[in-house]
């Protein structure tokens, strides 16, 4: 076979510009751990020196513990929603093809074409009207929204992949409908729904924009980072807890991507 | 079986959407759903020249935001498809890994690039380029257009790999048998074949741009109001909650016209999607 003039193993521009552009996307990033463990009250060159005192000012600070505990609890209850009816939807979608499934999982993934500030608004009245206006719980609701576009597209690559002869025999054997899901279709979908659950919960645990319309008494740690913004003196323990939500949130990324390759390989290696 | 994916749809996204709309279009009592029916809050949306700048604006720096970021992300998108061989996973997954993170602490980032303390003035001092620090790289307009194209870069890479690694290998040989030199191959098959990629993610980074409110309000200053700042003033400080669901369903006005607009050009296209 001949050269493909598309395939050239050397370093091209090309290549050259890719690198650029990853600095480019990381090295605003870097920033703020860099300054985390800088001696000064301001972000600037040249660095003063090395400490840890604003990660131990910010362990100490009682409001900052609230805010996780809240963060944790909102983003376990979002993910765990959104992953419930991420399955739903995109099983029915896939194995039941039916106008109101079709038309379901359209609007389950319409949220991508909305601003943030829009499902903020929306939600913020829905709230109001259901009566418990502001709170945990409106936030949940919120993250539910904001994860399902990202839960039912995990899900429905996923049961999309099953073939569908493996369902057909469970049938045939005579399991029904909700025993061939949760004997066959289910555990075929495992890694998928790990993936999905970790995506949906770090999804709600960065969210801002939607939160800050529905935080009451109860803030989430980005609210609680928005709030910290208006005082200068704070900001290096911003940048420690910036620090600590950026490698939080490169480690579940990074664990989603893995239980997900290893999901496909899995299968490839079962011929499935 | 669809019950909790039917009801929290229907409930959450199709009802509370609805709320918005039924909203924009009551007069401000300041209870939750108004007092009254008026078309008002439109009329007073559209004709006032400020919103009208606002409006105009918002559509200028996301236009700019969705350009520079497809632009800078085309040829990443290119490399990971054509060029990239065994390092694909890494680069696609090194592209996507900031869409994880909090955006909240990209555009804080910025800040504290652009602060007039900040990392970019005193980077710029302690190399002796400069010598006071330059108050023009916050609160502008351009310092808007830069953070969002960095926030929401990774967003436009996935849909053009996508879209280029569709294209049947056996195109671009047959087009090099033919005789056609790369440029001319890029410019005849991969990039028309690559659009639906392209629009795809200018949707994707168009939609959160327009509607934002956070990148204005932490290193854009007060001449880069944007409509998502607007309602937002109007849920809060102003709390004139039929006001800023107006300007809400006219926001989505324009997203329904850029969506029926990236369609339109997609038949023409030949979308294969």
């Amino acid at each position: 076979m001949k050269a493909a003039p598309f395939r050239r193993p050397r370093l091209s521009g090309l290549a050259i510009y890719v690198g650029a552009y990853l600095v480019f996307l990381y090295l605003p990033m870097v920033l703020i751990p860099l300054f985390s463990f800088n001696d000064s009250i301001q972000a600037a060159f040249p660095l003063k020196g090395f400490t840890f005192a604003w990660y131990e000012a910010l362990l100490a600070n009682e409001r900052m513990h609230d805010a996780l505990a809240n963060t944790l609890i909102v983003g376990f209850s979002a993910a765990a929603l959104a992953t419930l009816c991420g399955i739903a939807i995109a099983y029915c979608d896939v194995s039941r093809p039916s106008r109101i499934a079709r038309t379901v999982s359209a609007l389950a993934r319409l949220p991508i074409l909305i601003p943030g500030v829009i499902v903020g608004i929306a939600l913020l009245i829905f709230v109001n009207l259901a009566g418990f206006g502001p709170s945990r719980l409106a936030i949940v609701l919120g993250h539910t929204c904001l994860a399902l576009p990202t839960t039912v597209i995990v899900m429905r690559t996923r049961f999309a992949a099953i073939p569908r002869s493996l369902e057909d025999a469970a049938m045939d054997l005579g399991a029904r409908e909700w025993l061939t899901f949760r004997k066959v279709m289910l555990p075929l979908s495992l890694p998928a729904v790990a993936a999905a659950f970790l995506l949906a919960f770090l999804t709600s645990f960065d969210e801002f924009i939607v939160a800050f319309f529905l935080t009451g008494t109860e803030q989430t740690l980005p609210v609680f980072i928005w709030a910290q913004l208006r005082f200068p003196k704070e900001l290096p323990s911003v940048m420690a807890l910036g620090s600590l939500i950026l490698a939080v949130s490169i480690v579940i990324a990074g664990a989603a991507e893995f239980i997900r390759r290893r999901g496909a390989v899995a299968r490839e290696a079962a011929g499935a | 079986m669809n019950v909790p994916g039917t009801l929290v749809t229907v409930t959450l996204i199709l009802f509370a959407l609805a709320l918005v709309l039924f909203l924009s279009t009551r007069i401000n009592d300041s209870t939750v759903l108004g007092a009254g029916f008026t078309f008002g809050n439109f009329v007073e949306a559209a004709s006032d020249p400020l919103y009208r700048m606002v409006v105009g604006r918002s559509l200028i720096i996301a236009g700019l935001v969705t350009l520079a970021t497809v632009g800078l992300a085309y040829p990443v998108a290119y490399y990971a498809a054509f060029h990239a061989g065994r390092h694909r996973g890494l680069i696609l997954f090194l592209v996507t890994l900031p869409f994880w993170t909090s955006y909240l602490l990209r555009v804080f980032a910025w800040k504290i690039v652009l602060a007039y303390n900040g990392v970019l003035n005193s980077g710029l001092m302690e190399l002796g380029i400069i010598r006071e620090p330059i108050l023009a790289f916050l609160n502008t307009p351009a310092a808007v257009v830069i953070t969002l194209a960095h926030a929401y870069a990774a967003f436009a890479v996935l849909p053009i790999f996508v879209a280029l690694e569709t294209i049947p290998k056996s195109y671009l040989e047959a087009a090099s048998d033919l005789g056609a030199k790369p440029a001319e191959t890029f410019r005849r098959v991969v990039l028309p074949m690559s659009m639906p990629g392209v629009l795809s993610a200018a949707l994707v980074v168009f939609v959160p741009t327009v509607g934002d409110y956070v990148t204005p309000a932490l290193v854009g200053g007060p001449s880069s109001t944007m409509i998502g700042s607007i309602i937002q003033a109007q849920f809060g400080k102003a709390d004139d909650w039929p006001f800023g669901a107006a300007v809400a369903v006219l926001t989505m006005l324009v997203i329904l016209v850029v969506v029926a607009a990236a369609r339109a050009l997609d038949k023409r296209f030949g979308s294969r999607t």
